[in-house]
């Protein structure tokens, strides 16, 4: 039996090794630009959101830091490429993204080292407030940073002096498709290293890490810096990629939006970014330009369901089905019978209640939007008050019993753990 | 009078009625934090609903001002006890993201059907007579609404200090936010505790949102943007505090108030400094706990 020691050896030297399976993501983003052609700037875009992601995943998914004001980061850097092309007249890509980085990463050490001695709600409100504070300062300043109007019609280099940006982005779409191959190997590199080790001690359990000496304000005051970085590139990359900054970049709506796209993927692994992104940047350009209104509808339900259902994203969801299909879970699955228990039936009509009350409000609201409201509900339209509330309790009860029966247990219980 | 103390005064009244239109809307979020350790940031949707409610019932069925925040109070308090019992309570041992997540969730959803139903422009209600205006107090004339507002506020502290003080109710929430496990060993039943407390709190920020429709304007997106503010709020006063969401209130309320007048580019700039100032000397707010 091997000692602990060499058993985490053994895992990080068999996951340092690149799988083929990993390939699959680099396939499909070279395969995309060649099934579709003309929607290369959205390719753009997506590909730089992973990269945003990805970063957040270093501090959130791996070293457990939660945090609302990400958007800080990214904007540090798509404002210093802005600047640096606008009052300096540095408009050479790569060494702007680099510079861009680099400043990001400072700003992320000096605040991080203030701020990552706090945990829970401080620092995530501190982590807000800094945002903020960056996007309020930039708005004092709106001489330099054009404030909420932005700064529109920069203007780059050719890469590498011979490429061209043209007007589909294809060249866009390569020169971030190999900035993110770059970046994703140096993060994989630090995940599957000691340090990365060290991270996810400090995630699950930050009192033993102290106990045993580990240095854990000083790791994460480092990825913090580290994921900075990678977030201003994300920014520089933003604005040569849209030739347009704005404040908004710092919205605290970024900072959610990139959450939960990180959520949505899976926290803690490396391609939960990729996933998440991807199928994020998809769904809202599809839905929100069908109804802005259903859209967000659509992602505050999928939040929810999320947190019930698939806590650790799709990347989860995918391992659970892998196991039920193979494996021991499957024989256990299999053999469970359906159980029918005396209490159901109070969940049950505690579902059926909660359904019926929903099913008349939402019958209430129908009048609403028909008639603009005068016409009065119960009296005047009674068969639609009725039909709502039964329907309503018909389908709370009926989703609870489907729950039940499939999880063989009751809905009021808390779940185990 | 000389300009500075005529400036000073209204800086003061201006600030103390947005003092109170914060501690009112945020006072549930700091007892619920604290009790339950259960950060819900659909309290801005809830404050957001109770303005609707507000708005449809005073433009569209002629409910007076005063009777439809009262109403709109305990719909939007019992909404929430159903919605605590059913969905929140599953998620009391997740970790602080999950409840992020869910919570914001909510809000994303409650935003969606507010503007489905009442679209995005802001929103304003009819005020009774005697709300409109002005109250003259002799050296000045006070705009009657902010006047009414914190009239308001100084009596829902003065009930909310005796409730919190003086009942017996008020020593169990104590007792329970200060140590959880003790108070249920005492025979305390927490869980229905926090219940009451929960629907009370979601009840008042819903009493806030309505009195803010005359301040702010309503919009859907009202859940959002002022949350922020009372998430700064809740955290600078300190978790399950009610003197010290009172005194971020007021600071808060002021400060910011005076900010906007003194350097109006600044925005909400003062606010946020303040916020990590104070987070980082005490970073349990004023009156938490360690």
């Amino acid at each position: 039996m091997l000692d602990a020691r060499e058993r985490g050896a053994n895992y990080l030297v068999r996951h340092h090794y690149f799988r083929w399976p990993e390939a699959l993501p680099w396939l499909i983003a070279i395969a995309c630009f060649f099934v579709f052609p003309n929607r290369m700037t959205f390719g753009g875009q997506v590909l730089i959101m992973i990269m945003f992601a990805l970063s957040l995943d270093l501090i959130l998914g791996y070293a457990g830091i939660v945090t609302l004001g990400h958007a800080a980061f990214f904007g540090v850097g798509a404002y210093t490429v802005a600047l640096a092309s606008l009052r300096l007249g540095w408009s050479e890509p790569i060494s702007g993204i680099v510079v861009g980085g680099i400043l990001a990463g400072l700003a992320g050490a000096v605040v991080g080292w203030f701020i990552l001695r706090y945990r829970g709600l401080t620092l995530l409100m501190l982590t807000i407030a800094f945002a903020a504070m960056l996007q309020e300062s930039g708005n004092l300043r709106s001489d330099i940073t054009g404030g909420y109007d932005g700064l529109p019609g920069l203007m780059f280099d050719p890469l590498l002096g011979t490429f061209q940006y043209d007007l589909y982005g294809h060249t866009n779409y390569w020169y971030v498709l190999t900035v993110l191959a770059v970046i994703f190997y140096f993060v994989r590199r630090i995940v599957y290293s000691p340090f990365g080790q060290a991270l996810t001690g400090i995630r699950e359990n930050v009192r033993r890490m102290h106990a045993i000496g580990s240095p854990v304000h000083r790791r994460l005051v480092t990825v913090y810096a580290i994921s900075a970085a990678i977030a201003g590139v994300a920014g520089a990359l933003f604005t040569q990629t849209n030739a347009y900054v704005t404040l908004a970049v710092f919205d605290f709506d970024n900072s959610a939006k990139v959450l939960v796209m990180l959520i949505l993927g899976g926290t803690g692994r490396l391609y939960g970014p990729f996933l998440g992104a991807a199928v994020y940047m998809i769904l809202e350009d599809y839905f929100s330009k069908l109804s802005p209104t259903f859209w967000q509808l659509g992602i505050g339900l999928l939040l929810v369901l999320a947190v019930l259902f698939a806590r650790r994203g799709l990347l989860g969801l995918a391992e659970d089905a892998r196991g039920l299909l193979t494996g021991s879970e499957r024989r256990s699955f299999a053999s469970r019978r359906l159980v029918w228990k005396r209490d159901s039936w109070s969940a049950l009509g505690s579902s059926a209640f909660d359904g019926a009350v929903i099913g008349f409000l939402a019958g209430f609201a129908v009048n609403l939007k028909e008639a603009d409201l005068m016409t009065s509900y119960v009296t005047g339209m009674p068969a639609r008050a009725i039909i709502f509330t039964l329907g309503g309790a018909a389908i709370g009860a009926g989703i609870n019993a489907v729950a039940l029966l499939i999880t063989g247990r009751t809905a009021v219980e808390e779940p185990p753990s | 009078m000389p300009h500075f103390a005529i400036v000073a005064v209204s800086i003061l009244f201006d600030g103390m009625a947005y003092a109170m239109f914060l501690f009112i809307t945020s006072v549930g979020l700091s007892v619920t934090m604290g009790l339950m350790g259960f950060v819900n940031l659909a309290h801005g949707a809830f404050a957001m609903a109770g303005g609707f409610v507000v708005v449809s019932l005073t433009r569209s069925y002629g409910v007076g001002f005063v009777p439809s925040l009262i109403f709109a109070s305990v719909l939007i308090g019992l909404i929430s006890a159903r919605l605590e019992r059913r969905l929140y309570r599953r998620l009391y041992k997740s970790t602080d993201l999950e409840q992020v997540l869910l919570t914001i969730g909510l809000a994303f959803m409650a935003i969606a059907t507010a503007t489905y139903f009442y679209g995005p422009i802001p929103r304003s209600v009819p005020l009774p007579d005697w709300l409109e205006g002005d109250v003259n107090l002799g050296f000045r004339a006070f705009p009657s609404y902010r006047a009414f507002l914190i009239a308001i506020g100084v009596v829902l502290i003065a009930v909310l200090w005796y409730a919190f003080e003086r009942t017996n109710i008020g020593a169990k929430i104590r007792a329970a936010v200060d140590n959880r496990r003790m108070a249920e060993s005492v025979g305390i039943n927490v869980d229905r505790l926090f219940t009451l407390t929960f629907a009370v709190g979601s009840g008042l920020a819903a009493l806030g949102g309505g009195l803010a429709i005359q301040l702010f304007g309503l919009t859907p997106s009202f859940a959002v943007l002022y949350l922020v503010l009372f998430l700064i709020v809740v955290a600078v006063g300190g978790l399950g505090s009610l003197k010290g969401t009172l005194l971020a209130a007021l600071v808060i309320g002021i400060i910011d108030t005076g900010g906007k007048y003194a350097f109006p580019v600044a925005g909400n700039l003062f606010i946020y400094a303040i916020t990590a100032i104070v987070l980082l000397y005490k970073p349990t707010g004023f009156f938490g706990r360690e």
